[in-house]
């Protein structure tokens, strides 16, 4: 079953006013169950204002949603039901905290959706363990943690909610270098352990590259590739033309083929170029020894 | 969307109007409110109708805006209208127990309507044609004699620009942090006054504490520019009067002195 399916979506904002702009045009598409969809794209091009549509934060201009095959605004009273159908976490998430401790923060979601105390304390338990925070900082004030964890607690607030679809518009930006692989890491052990649909919203490549199955590139307001990882980074030539790069290792790959050494020009991870390179070594090795 | 209501409702645009001098601007609408009160008859307060129909047709503003700002004082109009209606003593056209209508009454409530409308609709256009950084600047520099009383006349326009420009930040924050609850589930739309003042604290917090963060900030960054209140500042923007601000001065003095003519001829109320 499709996760979400999007049909001729468009999104004009302050539709009637000299500051009229279509943000989103005529957009279609199908998310699968269980996937992990890197979408990128140049600043600008829409990728904020279309995810914020799968969760019904944004009302579409023309077009339907479908999540699990139900129409959103078939019914607007219904929609906080897909809320929690389909979580979002926003960029720069750290400053929606208010709570006076993190657990409570975490909890506010869960509490929402009207489940038992139990419940919500197993939910919250559960999301600080997957977004790697330990038990002393549960009952700390949020406003005394570093960014980091600042965004981790926020990360770990919609996961609460345990959505069957986990969005997350930029997750890292701001973040180190070590607090960043670390995130993403805990939301790819988020998506294997609870099999749930993921969308991960980025600027590097790198990251896509490294967690996403499938990639949605957007460029200016309509989607202009959305195909598997291998496939996408295979395209350099457009995605510069759109201000976009392929990964550095890609480029890599592909010079390094391109001077004739026997290596496959798309590769885009460091693994793969690793074992392309220890392959060819290895080859070479055997070569001299005959 | 928070977003769509407008603050200052400048509606951006290049005609002769928006490019004239706020001060000028500022006179010149003060001229117009005058001119309102000094027409006594129809004959010219429908000079002064002709003269505001002719300046939003200049400065190319959509009828629906001028509409849409006349929507909140339609009770105010509807108020004063019926009560110079019923309460003007003069000759009765109409009776009925204890209510008279006279035609004075209703002449008197027709003028008032008409001249409550121009004076809304008049002063929008100023707020319509003038951005209002650019209108807080045009009333710090007319205010500017007012120092010599020690009235901190730049404070209190620096305080205004400031303002102003954190409103549209502040309200697409506000925005965001909406947004954000909701998607947590957050119930703003529905329950009883009790519960939706609670559904608040999610937003109001975080909202004060990045507008105090801002405000920090804000002052950090003035503070390292060197700037130490209104004393010797020069500005970027020179304001200048030019040929369109004097053309403007005329033919509002003209269209005043029309009035006064118009006032000495048919001095009349009833047409
Ligand atoms: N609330 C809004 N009101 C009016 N215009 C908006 C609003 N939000 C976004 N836009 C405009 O819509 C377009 C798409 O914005 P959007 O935020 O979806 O881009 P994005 O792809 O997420 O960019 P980024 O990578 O910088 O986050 C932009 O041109 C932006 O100026
Ligand atoms: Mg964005």
């Amino acid at each position: 079953m499709a996760a979400i399916t999007v049909e001729h979506l468009s999104h004009v904002y302050s539709q009637g006013t000299p500051f009229e702009k279509t943000a989103v045009d005529d957009v279609s598409l199908t998310i699968e169950e269980g996937e992990f969809v890197g979408v990128i794209g140049h600043t600008g091009s829409g990728k904020s204002t279309l995810i914020q549509h799968f969760n019904g934060l944004l009302k579409p201009t023309s077009g339907r949603i479908l999540v699990e095959d139900r129409d959103m605004w078939a019914d607007p009273k219904k929609i906080r039901e897909f809320r929690f159908k389909v979580g979002l976490v926003f960029q720069y998430p750290e400053y929606q905290l208010f709570e006076e401790t993190v657990a409570k923060d975490i909890a506010f979601g869960p509490s929402n959706m009207g489940l038992s105390p139990e419940e919500v304390q197993m939910r919250v338990q559960q999301a600080a363990q997957f977004v790697g925070l330990r038990a002393d900082k549960l009952e700390k004030s949020p406003f005394e943690l570093s960014g980091g964890q600042k965004r981790r607690v926020a990360i770990a607030g919609v996961m609460a909610m345990n959505p069957k679809v986990l969005i997350l518009d930029e997750p890292t930006a701001g973040l180190d270098p070590r607090g960043r692989d670390k995130v993403l890491g805990e939301i790819k052990q988020y998506h294997k352990t609870q099999g749930n649909t993921v969308l991960l919203v980025s600027h590097s490549m790198e990251d896509i590259a490294r967690y996403a199955d499938r990639v949605l590139v957007m460029n200016k307001g309509k989607v202009a590739m959305f195909d598997t990882t291998e496939n996408v980074f295979a395209r350099s030539e457009e995605l510069a033309a759109m201000g976009l790069a392929v990964p550095q290792v890609s480029r890599i790959c592909r010079g390094l083929a391109a001077r004739g050494l026997n290596i496959d020009p798309n590769c885009y991870t460091i693994e793969q170029a690793k074992q392309q390179l220890l392959a060819l070594r290895a080859g070479k090795g055997a070569d001299q020894n005959a | 969307m928070l977003k769509d209501i407008t603050i200052g409702q400048y509606f951006p645009g290049n005609s002769v109007i928006h490019r004239m001098d706020p001060r000028m601007k500022i006179v010149l609408s003060i001229a117009y409110i005058v001119m309102l009160f000094m027409a006594k008859g129809f004959s010219g307060l429908a000079v002064g109708v002709v003269f505001l129909a002719i300046c939003y047709g200049v400065s190319h503003i959509p009828v629906s805006l001028i509409l849409k700002s006349l929507k909140p004082v339609v009770p105010i109009i509807l108020f004063t209208a019926v009560l110079n209606m019923f309460f003007v003593e003069g000759d009765p056209l109409f009776q009925w127990a204890f209510i008279t209508i006279t035609k004075q009454g209703l002449s008197t409530a027709a003028l008032m309507s008409v001249r409550i409308v121009c004076l809304i609709a008049g002063t929008s256009l100023l707020t319509y044609t003038t951005s209002p950084i650019v209108l807080t600047d045009g009333i710090e520099r007319l205010l500017s004699p007012l120092k010599k009383l020690h009235l901190p006349v730049h404070e209190l326009a620096m305080m205004m620009t400031i303002a102003l420009r954190f409103i549209p930040t502040l309200i697409e924050e506000t925005d965001k942090i909406m947004s954000a609850q909701k998607a947590r589930g957050a119930d703003l739309e529905s329950g009883g006054l009790v519960q939706r003042a609670k559904a608040l604290v999610p937003i109001l917090i975080p909202l004060f504490i990045s507008a105090f963060r801002r405000a920090d900030d804000l002052a950090l960054a003035m503070e390292c520019r060197c700037y130490r209140g209104g004393e010797g500042r020069t500005r970027m923007k020179q304001l200048k009067l030019t040929s369109r601000d004097i053309v403007g001065a005329i033919i509002v003095a003209l269209t005043i002195v029309a009035i006064i003519l118009l006032n000495i001829f048919f001095p009349l109320a009833i047409a």
